[in-house]
């Protein structure tokens, strides 16, 4: 755990960011969560693992409702997203998201899409809303990159621009689903080093990824997940190095162990 | 035989008139239709895509109604089969043909946009959904001015059949102050018992149309090179 463990100033003491409890999904016939809980305290990295279908790309978009869990609850600093009553879009500005294919708006430059969701949605001044995406864009190394079209760039710089879109809401937490998966891997490092920034930087992140060196660097808390439920869970050294599960190990000895920045 | 289809004194005898009144119609009539049926084009395919049924229905009954019907009927219907039977008459000299070709054009440019739409990524909306837009806002600023670049060609393909359909408007009756180009070169071939004017009427239109097509396909080029 990073040494300034503190909680956010805006949460209240020891309530968590993210509280997932007993949550299920079906498509269809096909149940791809079967009863998962998670809780994700102020400025935690938890990096989800398991292998393909095992409903963790599923949790996360649950998370912020891209996807309509089937039973279960889930509380975003303690609001309760399931309930009818509540403003889904006013929670998912508190959520950022990074996507496997950095659904970047083609349509737009670099600035336009980190401007666009601060000044519809946030109604921020033009001036303003860049001010804040040309910091973001620093942040994540492509000042230089403002008034490039997504396609010009190369995949790593397309998922910094996306990063930077989702910080310039000012997003209490993110979340990151395989971000990385879609790149070449000379293009990975500058992407999880961006990421791990942003750890340092206190920002609590739900990682799903495939990327073990990061986990190990960068989580205070692993979570292994197949067939849709959490099978185990800890610090990195214990869940990566010395699990307790005998199907955390089987998947550990199949990935081999990547090692990245 | 050439006195008959070109002769040339008729022929320059039709300009400037053909082009600074009945040219003139043409466009202000297309132009009038073109908003009238993009404006209903575009409501009807947020319902024809909208989760509530009803709006499903309506928007599938008027498109299958006006795209099936042929476009003389609808013309009549609203210019004559409605003041009389509801005793409401399109407003503006103008104001009956537009709106008509408006309602014909509607179905088929509903389509188009329904197409465009449908053909931008659901991830797109995912990612606008993520950053906290409303359904309204990611389809206004993300999803619409992404689907306009992908119709651009069909929809064009659309404005020159609406061009050449105002001529249909013939139906209506002709005033000196409405005629467009067909209507004018037919009662200049009357006129002057010679088809030149016709082919007058054939270079107007085509002096119309194949610089706005090429424009488009300029514009789309341009777009193409900046994604």
């Amino acid at each position: 755990m990073p040494a300034d463990h503190v909680p956010a100033d805006h949460v209240p003491a020891g309530q968590p960011v993210i509280e997932v409890e007993d949550l299920r999904k079906q498509f269809g016939a096909l149940e791809v969560l079967r009863g998962v809980s998670l809780t994700v305290q102020p400025r935690e990295v938890v990096c989800i693992i398991g292998p393909s279908g095992s409903g963790k790309s599923t949790l996360l978009r649950c998370v912020n409702r891209l996807e309509e869990p089937t039973a279960g609850s889930i509380h975003i600093e303690g609001e309760d997203i399931l309930d009818p009553d509540c403003e889904i879009d006013l929670v998912r500005r508190k959520i950022g998201m990074v996507f496997q294919a950095f659904n970047l708006f083609p349509h737009l430059t670099v600035l336009g899409n980190c401007t666009i969701a601060q000044r519809k949605v946030l109604r921020r001044s033009r001036a303003d809303a860049e001010e804040q995406a040309r910091a973001m864009l620093a942040r994540v190394g492509l000042a230089d990159k403002v008034d490039e079209h997504p396609v010009r760039l190369s995949g790593g710089q397309q998922q910094r621009v996306a990063i930077a879109r989702a910080l310039c809401m000012g997003p209490d937490m993110m979340l990151f689903d395989e971000v990385t998966s879609a790149l070449d891997p000379e293009l990975v490092g500058e992407v999880l080093a961006s990421m791990r920034q942003l750890a340092e930087d206190g920002m609590t992140m739900l990682v799903v990824t495939h990327e073990m060196g990061f986990a190990r660097r960068v989580a205070d808390r692993v979570v292994f997940m197949d067939d849709g439920v959490i099978v185990e869970e800890g610090p990195p050294q214990q869940v990566l190095d010395a699990p307790r599960e005998a199907r955390t190990r089987r998947f550990l000895q199949q990935v081999g162990e990547r090692e990245s920045p | 035989m050439r006195e008959a289809f070109l002769d040339a004194d008729i022929f320059w005898d039709q300009f400037p008139d053909i082009v600074t009144r009945a040219a003139r119609n043409t466009l202000i009539f297309t132009a009038l239709a073109f908003a009238i049926g993009f404006g209903l084009a575009l409501v009807l395919a947020m319902m024809r895509l909208s989760p509530l049924r009803p709006y499903r229905w309506f928007a599938s009954v008027w498109i299958e109604v006006f795209r099936g019907l042929p476009a003389l009927i609808t013309i009549i219907a609203i210019g004559f089969a409605m003041p009389i039977a509801l005793d409401f008459r399109v407003p503006g000299i103008y104001g009956p043909g537009s709106v008509a070709l408006g309602i014909v054009y509607s179905a088929y440019m509903a389509e188009t946009i329904r197409a465009g739409v449908e053909a931008v990524p659901r991830a797109q909306v995912e990612a606008a959904r993520s950053l906290g837009m409303t359904a309204f806002r990611s389809m206004v600023s993300i999803v619409l001015p992404q689907a306009f670049r992908i119709i651009i060609p069909p929809l064009t393909n659309e404005l020159v059949a609406l061009i050449k359909d105002t001529s249909l408007l013939y139906v209506l009756g002709t005033t000196a102050a409405t005629i467009e180009i067909t209507q004018y070169s037919r009662k200049a071939m009357l006129d002057t018992f010679n088809i030149t004017p016709l082919v007058a009427a054939a270079v107007v239109y085509l002096a119309i149309t194949i610089p706005m097509t090429r424009a488009v396909g300029l514009l789309e080029r341009r777009n193409r090179r900046a994604r």
